[in-house]
């Protein structure tokens, strides 16, 4: 109990000061956070609309592997993403091992599942209800996936917002291929793990409720953006 | 004016229609159905419920492939490509989650590009340009099935099917429809209009094809049908007799 009160006290302290540590710590999240979750929108949000939307041989298989891939362990991604930059792998020539890039990377693997899924889900139940009129009036593939994507838009920033979350949240992987080296790689989950594992558990818990509340934060605010958007649509 | 096409290239008509089946958990909804349509103008199909008006329509746009029999648009036959000259206007209409405009502007782009003044021009017609920035989903039963109406128009189309486009409508909203749909008539669209409503067939129809149990019962002229049916079926659903 004495710790969850060091903890608030802490948090607030940080906070009200702007520590420049904890500043440099969330900018880092976000940007790593926010960076997946753009690269998961470019590859999972077509992905999806397109298993939602086109038949082809496999299809089933895909969408149960797609499915699957959304519980990927976070620590086994970021082994692959170590092996596959480490000096000795494929991509090792990038130099990209312990730099948020890596970050970045492990990221958008263990999100774009889970956006290509949840869009699927909310495009499929779209296509439906627009299908016989889409037939009608011939409208190529191509077209009506970036229509179904247009037109289900609200829904689809709670998809990202969901990817946020787990990105933002995410340690496992980011730890591996990061380093959690202070001033380059360190992020508000590997700092709190840090702080956890030298015993100083109110700091880890106080960076921990300084997460919780970025998370509301963007939550609440693209969800205002969603509720006055949508009432102006009728969506 | 009637039987001129609406576009420079081949009529879609003829359409002929030979031994049309199609079953559906073990009924025969479309049984061996033949039916020629030549002239342009307004064709109401009429029947009672279940007689298979709107599975006829949508077989005939190309929207179900038929289990049995053909079905050609001046020897073409019925598929993605002839589907391209058609428009058509569904009992429920489904409205893309945009503006009045943009739902409009949405078909104008699929067959070639923006076109403000032909989208002015169909908000106009359909009563809606006032209206043009709101939520398509936020007009009332009647606005909505205008917009269907102005959007299906939108891609010119040499024929129009109309799947009970007024059921449930009020008057007004149900009379600026048949104005809209007569207009498209007189400029060349082939209509082919699905309703239960006899006044409306009356107001409109050149030709009446009455189906029942899935088959053309009759076909004729909508002056000759409603003075003086030739089948029993067709008298009796006039007459507001039971007809099954």
């Amino acid at each position: 109990m004495q710790d969850f009160a060091e903890a608030f006290r802490l948090a607030f302290g940080l906070v009200a000061a702007m520590d420049s540590d904890l500043v440099e710590i969330i900018g880092l999240s976000m940007r790593v956070s926010l960076t997946a979750v753009l690269i998961a929108a470019v590859l999972g949000l077509p992905l999806g609309a397109l298993l939602a939307t086109v038949r082809f041989p496999g299809r089933s298989a895909v969408v149960v592997l797609v499915n699957a891939l959304m519980g990927l362990p976070p620590v086994v991604v970021g082994l692959l993403v170590y092996m596959a930059l480490s000096n000795a792998g494929p991509l090792g020539f990038l130099q990209f091992l312990y730099t948020p890039a890596a970050m970045i990377i492990a990221q958008s693997i263990l999100i774009t599942p889970i956006v290509a899924a949840l869009t699927r889900q909310v495009i499929e139940q779209m296509n439906t209800e627009y299908a016989e009129q889409f037939a009608s009036l011939s409208v190529p593939w191509h077209t009506r996936i970036a229509a179904l994507i247009t037109d289900a838009r609200y829904a689809l920033l709670t998809v990202l917002l969901a990817g946020f979350g787990r990105a933002v949240a995410e340690v496992g992987a980011v730890i591996i291929v990061g380093g959690n080296i202070a001033h380059l790689t360190r992020v508000m989950t590997t700092a709190i793990a840090l702080e956890t594992s030298k015993g100083d558990l109110a700091l880890a818990l106080a960076l921990g409720i300084v997460l919780l509340v970025i998370a509301l934060v963007v939550n609440g605010a693209v969800m205002s953006l969603r509720a006055g958007a949508e009432s102006r649509a009728h969506a | 004016m009637l039987d001129q096409p609406v576009s420079g290239s081949k009529s879609q008509l003829p359409l002929t229609v030979t031994g049309l089946a199609f079953s559906a958990g073990g009924a025969r909804l479309i049984d061996g159905l033949d039916l020629v349509l030549t002239g342009h103008g307004i064709t109401v199909v009429m029947g009672p419920n279940g007689a298979g008006k709107s599975l006829l329509v949508r077989l005939l746009h190309g929207l179900i492939e038929p289990h049995s029999g053909s079905i050609s648009w001046n020897g073409e036959p019925c598929g993605p490509a002839t589907r391209l000259r058609q428009a058509m206007v569904f009992q429920k209409p489904v409205l893309l989650r945009r503006s009045v405009a943009a739902n409009v502007d949405f078909v104008l782009k699929l067959k070639g590009g923006s076109n403000p003044q032909r989208l002015h021009q169909l908000l106009v017609q359909a009563n809606l340009l006032d209206k043009a920035g709101q939520p398509a989903r936020a007009l009332s039963g009647g606005e909505q099935q205008r917009l269907a109406l102005a959007r299906a128009l939108a891609s010119d189309p040499e024929v129009l099917f109309l799947d009970e486009p007024t059921a449930s409508l009020d008057p007004s909203s149900t009379q600026l429809i048949e104005t809209a749909i007569a207009e498209a008539s007189a400029r060349g669209v082939k209509v082919v209009l699905v309703t239960h409503d006899a006044g409306q067939a009356r107001r409109l129809a050149n030709e009446i094809v009455f189906i029942q149990h899935g088959a053309v019962v009759e076909h004729s002229g909508a002056e000759a049908f409603f003075k003086q049916p030739a089948s029993t079926a067709a008298r009796d659903y006039l007459a507001g007799k039971l007809v099954i």
